[in-house]
């Protein structure tokens, strides 16, 4: 498929930005600049990228716990991104979210979840909504291998594939759910092979492919809009970091995180993509990278500057109406 | 003004609603042309159809989910949960969902859902599927919980209700679908947070809900004749509580006696007692008194479940321990 350069340039930036981001908040998070936790998606930019671009900016996703790649590739702001996990007025949510619920709701996030499953049936709604409403617009739900274990994963699946609606089920499988590998929680090989059981299309393609993962949400997203149902995606990739920033990580082995890290790096993967086709030279890139580098470091300038929300605003937004 | 059923007051006002309001939709199981496990609506289909009226396999959290998702993006879901007792499967997807997500977006986003789901019971259905479990939900911060106990508060609260953009857990009863009252024919709404004064007296104070109101109706009846003036008042909304209204009876009787079914146990009656005698301790002449389930789970022999739920026998047993009568 041959895509615009425009697009092309974009998805580096994006996952640019990503890996950028997600280094940042995890030094920034060892420096205590962070109250919480946070469970970063190094690695795992291609499948966000990739699928979010195949979106139509209307469209809705439904994100994870691991959610700041899926809020950036949706086309978030870095800024109000950066300030809402420093708990900042400015924040996308106030600071009254944090990490894991961070949403952009105008711009069709509806919210990271710490809850793992509970957003795919989310996302399932928002079709039925979009339904209801008598748009075209589809949702995306990311979700892990884990989340395939849920009792929330299976209804939804399954209410969705009943009710032929319009959502594209993208499964991350990064292989470890915490310190659980996928060979031991799931008894077939790929998240994808669930899909039969549902009767909904599925595929399996290699998540750190920026490309791979773009095409085949596109076609899956042509698919939805027109009518056919849900699909399901799984990218396999792997999360370079812990599950959490300070995970003692003695659930695999270093060799086994340098090996994805050095021969399955998204963004080093892209970048040869892009260099052999002739879309950008190294310069182009890097030009990009530094733009990137500054962003964040702006972003995290806004975010540091930015106000403490007062006691005052505890019981805000709690209802829309008084009674 | 026309006699109707409880039941065909909720299909009025959901029917009233639909046609209002283009994104309203009912989803739940067996709603469609079965009308619902009570049947309450039925002979709907006909009108809204399947579009609007979703039949669902059995999985209570993805339906409830999906009523999330929906309310996120601008439409007016009504969930319908066949058995209370079933909520429980919808846990995660109303606390932790439903409740929260406007106040974890810095109110950037709103869940207009209304999940209705009938509670109690008295017909044999035993222990799971007889509960009230309407405090767990006002122990949720961002929840909104109502409980009507007659057909003129079940439809003008079930309308408020859609039309409200909190999201709000409906508790019907399963025997108040049969009984019967007057309801207006022109169009009228009940706000949420105004309870209501069923009888007035001036001896005891007695706050009933759902189905209980109606034995406390009895209870006061019965009373009467002995020269003792009950007022009974339903709260009708459980959160936001109108206090302002019990606390005004309360200084006016100085007793009171809370009934609802569910086990006594951090049920309802806990909360509206502590807040009595927070705000209006001076004014009690005796302890307030719950007159609630017994804490088991409900029994299936029929002698033993109406020992495991209030009646008016027990509300007026307990109106004289407090009187001291």
């Amino acid at each position: 498929m041959e895509l615009e350069k425009d697009l092309l340039f974009d998805m580096y930036r994006r996952m640019k930005e990503i890996r950028v981001f997600e280094n940042r908040a995890g030094e920034l998070y060892l420096q205590g600049h962070i109250w919480g936790a946070v469970h970063l998606c190094s690695g795992q930019e291609a499948t966000a990228v990739g699928a979010c671009m195949a979106l139509r900016e209307d469209d809705y996703i439904t994100s994870t716990h691991r959610g700041h790649g899926h809020c950036i590739a949706k086309g978030a702001d870095l800024k109000p991104m950066m300030a809402e996990i420093f708990g900042r007025t400015t924040g996308y949510c106030y600071g009254k979210g944090g990490s894991m619920h961070i949403a952009d709701v105008d711009g069709g996030n509806l919210g990271a979840n710490a809850i793992v499953g509970d957003g795919i049936a989310i996302a399932v709604g928002a079709a039925l909504g979009s339904r209801i409403n008598g748009t075209d617009k589809v949702s995306l739900t990311f979700f892990g291998d884990g989340a395939t274990g849920t009792g929330g994963f299976h209804e939804a699946v399954n209410l969705a594939a009943v009710l032929k609606l319009p959502v594209i089920f993208m499964c991350e499988n990064n292989h470890y759910a915490v310190s659980t590998h996928v060979h031991y929680s799931s008894p077939v090989p790929r998240a994808a092979d669930r899909a039969a059981a549902y009767g909904i299309p599925s595929f399996s393609v290699d998540g750190n492919d920026v490309l791979a993962v773009y095409e085949a949400v596109k076609i899956a997203v042509a698919s939805a809009r027109n009518d056919e149902g849900p699909q399901f995606i799984e990218g396999l990739t792997y999360r370079w970091e812990g599950h959490y920033k300070g995970d003692p990580e003695i659930y695999r082995s270093k060799a086994e995180v340098d090996q994805w890290r050095e021969e399955r790096d998204p963004l080093l993967l892209y970048r040869v993509v892009l260099q052999d086709k002739g879309v950008a030279s190294t310069e182009d890139l890097d030009k990009i990278d530094e733009e990137v580098n500054m962003a964040i470091e702006e972003a995290i300038e806004f975010a540091e500057n930015s106000p403490i929300p007062p006691l005052e605003s505890l019981f805000d937004n709690l209802y829309v109406e008084d009674r | 003004m026309t006699e109707m059923t409880y039941s065909e007051a909720i299909k009025a006002a959901i029917s009233e609603e639909m046609r209002r309001d283009p994104t309203v939709f009912l989803i739940g199981e067996d709603v469609a042309i079965h009308g619902g496990a009570f049947g309450v609506t039925r002979g709907m289909h006909d009108e809204f159809g399947s579009e609007r009226l979703i039949n669902t396999p059995i999985s209570e959290a993805a339906i409830t989910g999906a009523g999330v998702g929906a309310a996120l993006v601008g439409t007016r879901p009504i969930v319908e949960i066949m058995y209370m007792d079933f909520i429980t499967l919808a846990m995660s997807q109303i606390v932790n969902q439903m409740a929260k997500a406007r106040y974890m977006f810095g109110g950037k986003a709103k869940v207009p859902v209304v999940v209705r789901t009938p509670g109690g019971g008295g017909r044999g259905n035993a222990a799971q599927h007889m509960q009230s479990l309407e405090a767990w939900f006002v122990h949720v911060p961002g929840l909104k919980v109502v409980m009507p106990s007659t057909p003129y508060d079940v439809k003008g609260l079930l309308k408020t209700s859609i039309r409200s953009d909190d999201p709000i857990i409906f508790v019907e009863n399963k025997l108040l679908y049969v009984t019967k009252g007057e309801v207006p024919d022109e169009e009228y709404l009940i706000p949420l947070g105004v309870a209501d004064v069923k009888r007035e007296g001036s001896d005891i104070t007695v706050i009933a809900t759902s189905r209980m109101v109606l034995f406390a109706l009895k209870a006061a009846e019965k009373l009467n004749d002995e020269g003792i003036e009950v007022e009974v008042i339903d709260p009708r909304t459980l959160h936001p509580l109108d206090l302002d209204t019990i606390l005004a009876s309360v200084r006016k009787t100085g007793h009171t006696v809370i009934v609802h079914e569910a086990p006594e146990r951090c049920g309802i009656g806990a909360e509206i007692a502590t807040q009595i005698q927070e705000h209006a301790f001076d004014y009690l002449d005796a302890p307030i008194l719950r007159v609630a389930n017994p804490n088991v789970p409900i029994p299936f022999s029929q002698s033993l479940e109406a020992a495991a739920i209030p009646d008016d026998d027990r509300i007026i047993a307990a109106v004289k321990r407090s009187l001291g009568t």
